[in-house]
């Protein structure tokens, strides 16, 4: 391995073995990403139920209630690839803090190494959540009504998650660097947190909104984080369609690494070393 | 050549000044008071490889914001500075690898982690030989007598023994240039002793160069053969350490010793009477006064001893630091 490679591997090495210092709450995060899914399913249970059961073949803006189940199921994994809780806040909390000095000081990328950071968490969190993953979707399986998806499909699903993780990160990287002018992003990464909840389709499938809002949602980067690779598994995307929508995908992937680097390089500029 | 070159160097921030109560604080969401605070003001320093310079001076005095410029962490309003012939705030990776900076509030650690595991991330990212490392590593435990804490999380250590492992993080790479701000701040004496013994060891074995700010006089009479004190922004004093007395001190403590018969009181007219706890008086004289007044009350009083001292160290820096004017501190209009 060349130096810089190995840096980086100590650096993911090192944020692996931070994350097991606490096992009980690393445990309880894994486990607690099950819980609100179970709320959401008893609600649209609820929904079906009024317009004739969930065993009828009712369907509610052309969901069928497997292909809710189904859509969450997927949402979830979707979201554990594509989130990064406390990253905005955390750069933001450093630049106030200071902490954000030793990055100035040492020779090594803030935002190479948050990233690094942050891969090894979720490799942290996969290893330990795939059993627990895998035994409620096979246990769900009967709710996959129209059976696996073929293996370029499984790519394609493979790859947007990729990309949903890539845009999460850099996005909340974005924001978190707004700290640099202003000091408490609190109530911003709130809004974003609230829009990023319905626009994104964690809350309902998005192709479930009438216009204009789809359209709205459509020119937005939220929704791969949660509702694309959704889609794609299911087989809502397709053919030249499912190329152009990794194509978007990626072009926001570029446009906020761009974004961010051009932050923090500004944002450093004008930084003024709080704290002593 | 110096290998620490500042050309009138200068920083100013803009502060936001919020008046006191709720009302204020609904103003400040309309308009804002800004008041320019100019931490540094135009310094020239010349330091050659191989010195411990302290800055001296009171809190905000500019000391640390010279160290942050100096290490890239911020950039100034105006004027230059080359380290090592770097421009610290193009904060290059060749600079980076060759200096530290060291501050006693900070913590640059892995809190949740044993000291080593930071310790080897430092090693890749500065690239330091695995022999080398383990060398400088061996090395600075013994001397630090850490070796059994290594493979504590940091969380656990007390303030002292995390000193100690932020000392080694930062030495590891083995800077040519040291920056420590306030290395010694919230230890105990015996804590602030091991510190020093270790940063003069070191300092004469490596012949690096150190800048350090200190609260603490003891650190810097043990450490520096120069002293810079620095106020409002400004170097008013660039010399040893015993000469900051000589300059700013214009006046002798004498301690008399008089004679079992002799009155304790009367000796106002001879200078500013300090203590009185007889058979003992103390006065403060001008030095310039010291021979002819001396002679004075020896021809008058009944004298047994005589003592003539220079006033301690803390009490003239105290002195010099206390003739801040808010003079150069503009108000900027909003």
């Amino acid at each position: 391995m060349d130096s810089r490679t190995l840096a980086w591997w100590t650096i993911f090495r090192i944020g692996l073995e931070e994350r097991l210092v606490y096992r009980g709450d690393f445990a309880l995060a894994t486990l607690m990403r099950f819980l609100p899914i179970i709320t959401q399913i008893f609600l649209w249970w609820a929904v079906f139920d009024s317009v004739g059961g969930v065993q009828s073949q009712a369907k509610i803006v052309g969901y069928r209630f497997e292909n809710v189940v189904a859509y969450y199921l997927l949402t979830m994994v979707s979201r554990a690839f594509s989130s990064v809780p406390g990253l905005a806040s955390g750069i933001a909390r450093q630049i106030r803090s200071g902490e954000i000095k030793k990055f100035l000081i040492q020779p090594v990328d803030m935002i190479g190494f948050l990233m690094l950071s942050r891969i090894a968490h979720k490799t942290a969190y996969y290893t330990v959540a795939t059993i627990p993953f895998a035994i409620v979707f096979y246990l769900c399986r009967g709710y996959f009504v129209d059976g696996w998806p073929e293996p370029s499909t499984l790519a394609a699903f493979g790859l947007s998650l990729i990309l949903g993780f890539l845009l999460g990160f850099f996005l909340e990287t974005t924001i978190g660097l707004i700290g640099f002018w202003f000091l408490e992003i609190s109530s911003l990464l709130f809004v974003y947190m609230l829009l990023s909840y319905f626009l994104s389709g964690h809350m309902f499938p998005l192709d479930m909104l009438p216009a204009p809002w789809n359209l709205l949602v459509d020119v937005m980067p939220l929704k791969y984080l949660a509702y694309f690779p959704s889609a794609v598994f299911l087989g809502k995307v397709t053919g030249p369609d499912l190329v152009r929508e990794l194509s978007i995908c990626a072009a926001w992937v570029v446009f906020f690494v761009i974004l961010s680097r051009v932050m923090y390089h500004r944002g450093v500029k004008r930084y003024s070393g709080y704290g002593g | 050549m110096a290998i620490i070159e500042l050309r009138a160097l200068s920083k100013s921030y803009r502060v936001y000044q919020k008046a006191e109560g709720l009302r204020a604080s609904i103003r400040g969401l309309f308009r804002r008071e800004y008041r320019e605070v100019q931490a540094v003001r135009g310094i020239d320093l010349d330091v050659e490889q191989g010195e411990f310079v302290a800055f001296l001076g009171p809190n905000g005095a500019g000391k640390t914001t010279t160290l942050k410029l100096l290490s890239g962490v911020i950039n100034p309003t105006a004027g230059e500075a080359l380290v090592m012939g770097f421009v610290p705030w193009k904060r290059e990776n060749a600079y980076r690898r060759r200096f530290a900076l060291v501050m006693g509030q900070k913590n640059q650690l892995w809190w949740d982690l044993p000291a080593q595991e930071s310790f080897r991330l430092h090693q890749q990212i500065y690239r330091i030989e695995p022999a080398a490392y383990q060398a400088t590593l061996d090395e600075l435990t013994a001397l630090l007598d850490v070796g059994t804490l290594l493979r504590q999380p940091v969380r656990e250590l007390s303030l002292g023994e995390r000193m100690k492992m932020e000392l080694i993080a930062a030495l590891l790479h083995s800077p040519d240039v040291l920056f420590l701000d306030e290395p010694t701040i919230g230890l105990d004496v015996v804590a602030q002793h091991n510190i020093q013994q270790f940063l003069k060891f070191y300092q004469q074995r490596r012949r690096i160069t150190i800048l350090l700010t200190s609260h603490y006089m003891k650190d810097v009479g043990a450490l520096c053969q120069r002293v810079v004190v620095i106020a409002q922004g400004q170097i008013r004093y660039d010399g040893s350490l015993s000469g900051i007395i000589d300059s700013f001190s214009g006046h002798k403590i004498v301690t008399l010793l008089l004679d079992q018969q002799q009155a304790s009181n009367g000796f106002e007219r001879f200078g500013q009477v300090l203590e009185v706890q007889p058979p003992k008086v103390k006065l403060r004289i001008e030095r310039s006064a010291v021979p002819r007044t001396l002679a004075a009350i020896l021809d008058q009083h009944a004298i047994v001893d005589v003592a003539v001292e220079d006033p301690p160290l803390e009490e003239v820096i105290a002195r010099l630091f206390s003739q801040v004017d808010e003079r150069y501190q503009q108000r900027a209009a909003p």
